[in-house]
């Protein structure tokens, strides 16, 4: 090559191409998809919680995406009803999908999990609820008060096998608003079929409408 | 102490710009005016090579120490510390800390470098170009310290903030960008070599994919897109680029021996550009996104076996015949075994790619596997090669120990060949468990565990590696420059000229 023009120019119109075909073309598809009746914005607490569940690095461990399960065994596991599509996640910003499976997929884990008390010692000390569990404590998400000076308002959190003497341990605003999230994370509804703007973008729905699964069961195969 | 290192480090001086040329003329001894013109490129591009330099290795060092510490506390979770110190976070200023700190500080100052010198410029607006790689510096320096203290974007490869990181980064390399196209434009050589293109493309797409990623409009399933798009770009266009290109200009320079093939450096470098920028939704495969925009990078990533295998063939090529010249050139040692892995790793792409295999690898240690072999074993074995050859030019001094070469050089290959077989095999069972539902969610994490444990060790071993290297570049910037101006790398004859065919 020996003019510059022809470097500058072919670079641009690689780079542009990439960017209309993968960036520019679904940005069109993808800003008209419309959250499902079934979902819920975040509340304030939720939100509060997702941001702790991102500044904690989270989804470096733990997806939020049930796969097709024309070859993955997503739902077989028991992850979700049906696989995830993007209106799934219309109120995600930004998404928090995740590329690794350390510990479970979360996208369904108010379904599995809907206890708090769970969440909190589980938080507090992963080991005493799940004895393989390679997950890191978040200790430092919990205040240790003496008992006398526990306040009213104050989450006590009974931790199993701490001695009488120890002071008692207290959930922080942060690790509630945590659970809270955790508790929140449910995409069992059914799709509204058909899915307008996401059968334009030639997005696969689930042959048959999810069944209407509610926020406490424990029905998840 | 210096004896065959020392002479060989200087082998590839007979050439300035390795431009197609033939074999007889490439191995030739500059002439005066050659070696006068080289003298001044370098001193123009002194002060903002060794800032980028130095940076880098820093980077590297603190980059290593969080990767060890992250590493450690998989398989022992309950080292955890306070909340700085938690793994999430750790890990993130581990991958922070290597692509921007390490490797992209590096990539600037092999460019830097790199430029004037093969367009027989001296390197114009070099106080922009410093000033912007000390704002690319400190502003990561900065975000490394936002990571630990929990305040990430919430993005893989985009967690550094928007206002308080990205727009220096941008700004920063921009000046880099800026000062080297400004050289381009007065270069005095009628021709382009190949490594000027994959250089000066990957400065023009870096900025462009990193705003894209960066920018705060999306949302949902579309912000998963764009975030994909980036990161693998960031791989792709930018620290493949630069490094392929770093490689097709040492590779022949050390051995004396024009590149293989021109059509094929041609080929390959417009077929890289054009299948690697649309591979990036293989990292969402089965997930929420149209399925035409997945199967768009599947079918993209495996038209990448054309611009890998023009390069393979290119790079391989023209070492063979000359491999006992890897005993001679550490230089050659380190960038011959990063273009193999850039081969290896290709491949290794293209074939996670595949919706068979990738139902078996996703959401495994075999992909943080495959991500070290090419961040580590190719690229940062090529940048390693490439301060080898470049320090000494720069400083005008030769590396004083052959031995602390040695040990460099076996600890981090030792290191990363551990840790690739290490996760690629713990990550393969995991797949298989996870994929089979009648196996419970425990196995695929109990069988991990070994692979997490032989990954310390190699962490270990690395970052034992790093320390030797700084501090042998810290010994080689203490040294005194010798009197005699120059010697050892112009007045000796090509040691493998000799020792080739």
């Amino acid at each position: 090559m020996k003019q510059t023009w022809l470097l500058v120019g072919g670079a641009l119109v690689v780079i542009g191409f990439a960017w209309m075909v993968l960036v520019g073309i679904p940005h069109t598809m993808l800003v008209r998809v419309e959250a499902p009746p079934g979902l819920e914005p975040y509340t304030e607490s939720q939100a509060r919680g997702r941001t702790v569940y991102i500044r904690n690095g989270c989804i470096y461990c733990h997806t939020q995406q049930v796969r097709d399960d024309a070859f993955t065994s997503d739902v077989a596991r028991g992850w979700g009803r049906r696989p995830t599509v993007p209106a799934d996640y219309v109120y995600d910003r930004p998404h928090l999908m995740g590329t690794m499976r350390t510990g479970p997929d979360l996208i369904n884990v108010g379904i599995r999990l809907p206890d708090p008390e769970w969440h909190l010692i589980h938080f507090y000390d992963p080991r005493a609820v799940v004895e393989w569990s390679i997950m890191p404590p978040y200790r430092f998400l919990f205040d240790e008060v003496p008992e006398e000076e526990v306040g009213p308002d104050d989450r006590v959190v009974a931790i199993p096998g701490r001695g009488p003497d120890e002071p008692v341990v207290v959930a922080t605003p942060d690790v509630l608003a945590l659970v809270d999230y955790l508790r929140s994370l449910n995409r069992s509804y059914p799709l509204a079929q058909p899915a307008g703007a996401a059968e334009d973008a030639g997005i696969a729905e689930p042959g048959e409408p999810a069944e209407v699964d509610d926020r406490s069961g424990r029905t998840m195969p | 102490m210096s004896g065959g290192e020392a002479r060989a480090v200087g082998v590839g001086s007979a050439l300035t710009a390795p431009a197609p040329r033939p074999a007889e003329e490439a191995s030739r001894l500059p002439t005066s005016e050659e070696r006068e013109l080289r003298l001044r490129v370098d001193r123009s591009s002194r002060r903002p090579v060794l800032v980028a330099f130095g940076c880098s290795l820093v980077a590297l060092l603190l980059g290593s120490v969080f990767g060890l510490t992250a590493s450690v506390q998989m398989h022992s979770p309950e080292l955890a510390g306070p909340g700085w110190l938690t793994f999430g976070r750790v890990r993130t200023a581990h991958l922070n800390a290597m692509v921007y700190g390490w490797a992209s500080l590096a990539m600037l100052g092999v460019s830097l470098w790199m430029i004037p010198r093969l367009v027989h410029q001296e390197l114009k607006w070099a106080r922009l170009a410093e000033f912007g790689v000390w704002i690319w510096a400190l502003a990561l320096g900065y975000q490394l310290v936002r990571i630990l203290g929990g305040i990430p974007s919430g993005m893989e490869w985009l967690e550094i903030g928007l206002y308080t990181g990205d727009t220096f980064l941008t700004v920063g390399g921009g000046m880099v960008g800026v000062a080297l196209l400004r050289t381009l434009l007065a270069r005095a050589v009628p021709h382009l070599y190949v490594s000027v293109w994959y250089i000066m493309a990957a400065l023009i797409w870096f900025p462009i994919i990193f705003i894209t990623g960066n920018w705060p409009a999306w949302a949902g399933a579309e912000s998963a897109a764009v975030n994909w798009f980036y990161a693998h770009n960031a791989l792709g266009l930018w620290l493949t680029a630069i490094n392929v290109g770093a490689a097709y200009y040492l590779i022949p320079k050390v051995l004396g021996r024009p590149v293989y093939s021109y059509q094929l450096s041609l080929v390959g470098f417009w077929t890289l550009g054009f299948f690697y920028s649309l591979n990036g939704m293989h990292h969402v495969i089965g997930g929420p996104m149209p399925t035409w925009m997945i199967t768009t990078s599947i079918t993209a990533s495996v038209l990448m076996v054309i611009p890998v295998a023009a390069v393979a063939i290119n790079h391989h090529m023209t070492v063979v015949g000359r491999f006992a010249a890897l005993r001679y050139s550490p230089t050659l040692r380190f960038v011959v075994l990063g273009a193999m892995a850039y081969t290896a790793v290709s491949l290794q792409g293209i074939f996670t790619a595949l919706r068979e295999v990738n139902r078996i690898t996703h959401f495994t240690q075999w992909t943080v596997g495959h991500a070290h072999v090419g961040v580590y074993a190719f690229a940062t074995l090529i940048l390693f090669g490439s301060i080898y050859y470049i320090l000494p030019r720069v400083l005008r001094r030769e590396w004083p120990s052959a031995r602390l070469i040695s040990w460099h050089f076996w600890l981090v290959l030792l290191g990363i060949a551990l840790y690739v077989t290490a996760l690629t095999v713990a990550g393969v069972f995991q797949g298989l468990y996870l994929m089979d539902p009648a196996v419970p969610f425990r196995a695929s994490v109990d069988v991990t565990l070994a692979g997490l444990q032989a990954r310390s060790v190699a962490a270990v071993m690395l970052t034992a590696g790093h320390v030797v290297f700084a501090w042998h570049v810290w010994r080689l910037w203490r040294r005194p420059t010798p009197e005699r101006e120059l010697a050892p790398f112009h007045a000796l004859r090509p040691v493998v000229r000799e020792a080739g065919s």
